[in-house]
């Protein structure tokens, strides 16, 4: 992947508290320096996340969000100048309803980039890998602290990049990591051929600066949907101000990520370099990795 | 030759581990104690010693006679899992998983409840085994069922209330596998039926099973023949599954029933197989109840241990295939055939068990005096008796749902 390294990957919920609100703060992110966006869809029972994704889901619920209109989100984030790459964060049985193939051509047709399935393990998902394989629209693999002798299968096998769940847990603000999080990462890179990040729990720019050094990226989500939930009556009221917060809310925590000063925001001169190699997620790694999946196919 | 599921925990196209990552390995490694356990004669052995010795099993089959009597058709007999301790089948499975527990060195166990009563066969068997036991229950089913959690306290558990979803069992479980996730390594997820990710489905039926294997001999001892027509209700199903389990390869008919609430044609039931369509839920693919995006639909019945929007996967499977049929009964078919039964025969039936009740009833006055009917009376009615006194004395039918 282009994305190579020190890559931000923040998670908003789409529809969260408004479909009109979430293009603006993907905005904001992509402005911040954000490398690439995961666009959570909202689930009735959203088994993997914890309290804070979970009332975000809620909220956007009853905005009526379901997964064809996130994927339309993504598309219109388009034409409002979204220009990284946009993973689609769906639980499978909204996939499954809408159908596997309509899935890929309508993320196709709406300029989605990969997609991420929490509860699709490896040995369920053959027929989305090579779905996306065929749409270039990668399906995102995640390693866990206890895949263990699982995680070469994995990680030989992922597209796009690899997403490595921090700690045991469900999504959520953690204090802390665990110690062990540097040795596993270590044996997740020795396996994977695309970038590794971490995600899970990340809510603090000291955590950023550690796991800087021992993987190519972050997610940050629940601590965003907190900021969003916390700033939510003044983003429907289309607050400047309230944008504003969330830019430097989102700006310090990845300040270890970037080549700035705490308060400095992104350099113009990185924001560009970052543009244009935003979009060569399917371009590039995509490829890449079907090619393995092809050759792993010959194999057998 | 019945053998399902297959080694990915496939009943046909339903079941599988539909998880997050985290949760793969300990699968696995349930999954491989599970087999060394069947295939181990001294767990077997020690599993019903503690059946014997601990439950009262075997359980009683019981001639309805005054109710054949009544309905003048087929032969009524009751397989009498309100008889089990605690009272009803769910500790079973309970003292099943407890062991496998145990064998797999660990100590804590967690479970899910809806109407409190698979939490109190987990919190029972903790007790017994001297394991710590932590059980998930909705907020709203902890206030309508306030004496469960207190028995699950007085045994010893920890009680946890769930504020998400509707705030019932099937929220309970979303926690339950919440925790599980950040606990797998020193956990066991005890689950209370023939659902979740592979191998729940098929554990819970091999220590289900029981049932259906004690009343065939019990039954074939009586009338020296099987019985003409099996039916059990079926919430997730493991009174069901372990029922019907030792009749599949019989020609034996095969009944599921499943709770029609105020009527398959309005929005409240939990007629699962009647009126759902495929998805996943709760780690596995099967039927459930949801909007056309996938959305999960809560569910409604009268009685708690029936109202859950999934199933487990193999009724989906047995439906599929057409082995069993599944029908429905409504809350006030179950609570007729629960006061009947009552005053007819001298036993206070579960709610539940009241659904299947009622069809056995409907099927046996259509059958020739030689036919037999055998029924699964999974439970005990004393939980739902406060319940059904507000019921009659016109209080809200949502005083019955725990």
């Amino acid at each position: 992947m282009h994305l190579d390294d020190n890559m931000f990957i923040p998670f908003l919920v789409a529809g969260d508290p408004h479909p009109d609100v979430t293009i603006e703060l993907a905005l904001v992110l992509q402005a911040a320096g954000a490398d690439v966006l995961e666009l959570g869809v909202p689930y009735s029972d959203p088994l993997a996340d914890g309290p804070i994704i979970q009332r975000a889901s809620a909220r956007a619920l009853k905005q009526g969000m379901t997964l064809p209109r996130a994927i339309q989100l993504a598309g219109k984030m388009r034409k409002k100048g979204v220009k990284i790459p946009i993973i689609i964060f769906t639980y499978y049985n909204p996939v499954l309803q809408l159908g596997k193939e309509s899935f890929f051509a309508l993320a196709k047709e709406n300029g989605v980039d990969g997609v991420l399935i929490p509860d699709l393990p490896f040995e369920e998902s053959e027929p989305i890998r090579r779905l996306g394989a065929e749409t270039n629209i990668p399906l995102i693999s995640l390693v866990a602290p206890t895949s263990k002798e699982r995680i070469e299968k994995i990680a030989s096998q992922a597209q796009g990049f690899l997403y490595c769940v921090s700690s045991l847990g469900v999504t959520g603000v953690r204090d802390t990591l665990p110690e062990e999080i540097h040795e596993f990462l270590a044996e997740v890179k020795q396996y994977s051929r695309v970038p590794v990040v971490v995600g899970f729990g990340i809510s603090k720019s000291e955590q950023v600066q550690v796991l800087k050094a021992h993987c190519d990226g972050v997610v940050v989500g629940s601590a965003l949907v907190q900021k969003v939930e916390e700033l939510s009556d003044r983003l429907l009221q289309q607050e400047q101000h309230a944008l504003d917060e969330f830019r430097r809310y989102v700006e310090q925590l990845v300040a270890p990520l970037r080549d700035v000063d705490f308060y400095g925001g992104v350099k113009e001169d990185e924001r560009e370099k970052r543009a244009a190699r935003a979009h060569s997620l399917s371009a590039g790694e995509v490829a890449r990795g079907s090619e393995a999946a092809i050759r792993v196919d010959e194999r057998h | 030759m019945y053998n399902v599921p297959n080694e990915n925990g496939r009943f046909g196209d339903f079941g599988g581990k539909f998880v997050p990552e985290t949760l793969m390995r300990p699968l696995e490694e349930i999954e491989r104690a599970l087999e060394q356990a069947l295939a181990d004669a001294s767990f077997r052995a020690e599993y019903m010693h503690h059946l014997r010795e601990y439950s009262g099993r075997p359980t009683a089959l019981t001639f309805a006679e005054n109710i054949t009597n009544e309905l003048n058709g087929a032969r009524l007999y009751f397989k009498r899992e309100d008889l089990n301790h605690t009272g009803a089948h769910k500790i079973n499975n309970a003292i099943g998983q407890a062991l496998l527990a145990k064998r797999m060195g660990k100590k804590k166990l967690i479970a899910e409840t809806g109407a409190g009563q698979h939490g109190v066969a987990a919190a029972t068997v903790a007790a017994r085994f001297g394991m710590e036991c932590i059980v998930f229950m909705g907020e709203e089913d902890i206030k309508r069922q306030a004496l469960n959690v207190f028995r699950m306290k007085l045994l010893g558990a920890q009680v946890v209330p769930v504020f998400s979803g509707n705030r019932t069992l099937k929220d309970a479980t979303n926690e339950a596998i919440r925790y599980w996730v950040q606990h797998c390594d020193d956990h066991f997820y005890m689950i209370g039926s023939v659902v979740g990710p592979h191998p729940y489905p098929k554990m819970v039926r091999e220590f289900q099973r029981i049932i259906g294997d004690e009343a065939k001999e019990q039954l074939l001892e009586r009338e020296g023949k099987l019985p003409d027509v099996v039916v059990a209700c079926v919430g997730g199903g493991s009174n069901a599954i372990g029922m019907f389990s030792s009749f599949l390869a019989d020609d034996v008919e095969l009944v599921g029933v499943e709770a029609a609430g105020k009527g398959v044609d309005t929005p409240h039931h939990a007629a699962t197989i009647t009126k759902g369509t495929k998805g996943v839920i709760h780690g596995s693919l099967t039927y459930l109840l949801q909007d056309e995006y996938g959305q999960i639909i809560e569910p409604y019945s009268i009685s708690a241990g029936l109202d859950y929007p999934g199933v487990g996967p193999e009724h989906a499977y047995l439906a599929s295939i057409g082995r069993v049929r599944y029908e429905s009964v409504t809350d006030e078919e179950a609570l007729a055939a629960f006061q009947w039964t009552a005053k007819t025969e001298g036993i206070i039936p579960a709610i539940e068990s009241a659904h299947a009740l009622a069809k056995a009833f409907e099927i046996a006055k259509q059958r020739a005096k030689d036919e037999t009917v055998l029924v699964c009376l999974s439970g005990r009615g004393d939980k739902d008796v406060q319940a059904l006194m507000n019921y009659l004395e016109g209080a809200s039918e949502h005083a019955f749902r725990r």
